[in-house]
């Protein structure tokens, strides 16, 4: 039931788009936990290098997935001249926004882990935590479609 | 917003948090296979707790509100080709995934206990209980269930 009734051109698309949407709120989902759970870890050092590949190696092509996904998709059900609906904004200011929190994430998870500096860590997941949940909003409105 | 478009906003949400699940799982499983220390193993638990909570939520929610829209929606039936293999699947799904849960799990009571005792060096029985190839197999077939449920939601052969 992910969608209603549409043409088979957009299948492909959308396939791209849910799935890397679906792996990037997962892989984003476990480096924020490791992240924010090293401090209280037996092996917090491990934990943190496991949060930056995981943000670097998994979320990050899984939000280029989603995101090439979602502008293929958009150019066939909104051609030029259509104008976007409510959802459609929500998504792409949730899927930018945190694209940027999900970079610097990255950026911070690398310091944290490789330089020994644990405050970036919690810094680097309570971002991407952030972004987690700017995502899930756009999921409900993907769904929902609010006016 | 309809009630129906809330239930559809909720499937959708639920299978996010099954395949997020799964790709938790799926660290967890690559991560364990090069721990080879028993407080590495240990500190692999919360991604474990989270993983085995948010799939049940998904799973439950997927299957729930899949069948209410089923119900509901004029355009679909419970009885559709393409529904009856999204269940058999989920069904398949679940099952693997639910039989993959104790074949990791010796890896985190064992690995408690060593640390708990004070060791953390490398253990040869914890190391095999890192890398079972059953727990594997399971969790790559309710990858591959979960992955073909996602297709057929999307091209919905035969609607």
């Amino acid at each position: 039931m992910l969608a209603w009734v549409r043409p088979h051109a957009f299948d492909f698309p959308l396939l791209l788009h849910v799935l890397g949407a679906m792996v990037l709120v997962g892989s984003t989902a476990a480096a924020v936990t490791a992240e924010l759970a090293s401090g209280r870890s037996p092996a917090p050092e491990s934990l943190r290098r496991l949060a930056a590949k995981t943000f670097l190696l998994v979320a990050f092509p899984a939000y280029i997935v989603m995101r090439v996904g979602a502008e293929w998709i958009h150019s066939k059900e909104f051609p030029s001249g259509v104008s976007d609906p409510t959802w459609v904004g929500i998504g792409f200011v949730t899927a930018d926004g945190g694209g940027i929190f999900l970079l610097v994430s990255i950026i911070l998870a690398g310091f944290a882990a490789w330089k020994g500096k644990p405050r970036l860590g919690t810094a680097a997941g309570i971002l991407a935590g952030i972004a987690l949940v700017g995502w899930l909003v756009a999921v409900w409105a993907m769904g929902a479609k609010p006016a | 917003m309809s009630l129906d478009d809330w239930i559809l906003a909720l499937h959708l949400l639920s299978a996010f948090a099954l395949v997020g699940a799964i790709t938790i799982f799926w660290v967890v499983v690559l991560a364990i296979r090069s721990a080879d220390r028993p407080s590495r193993v240990v500190a692999l638990s919360p991604l474990f707790k989270l993983g085995s909570v948010v799939v049940v939520v998904g799973s439950l929610g997927v299957i729930v509100f899949g069948l209410w829209l089923a119900i509901s929606l004029r355009a679909y039936h419970p009885w559709d080709g393409w529904v009856i293999a999204a269940i058999v699947l989920w069904a398949v799904a679940s099952e693997t995934g639910r039989r993959s849960d104790p074949e990791y799990r010796p890896a985190f009571v064992r690995a408690q206990e060593l640390v708990a005792a004070g060791t953390d060096e490398p253990d040869a029985e914890l190391a095999a209980l890192c890398r079972p190839s059953a727990g594997l197999l399971l969790h790559s077939a309710a990858t591959v269930a979960t992955l073909l449920i996602l297709l057929d939601m999307i091209w919905k052969p035969g609607a």
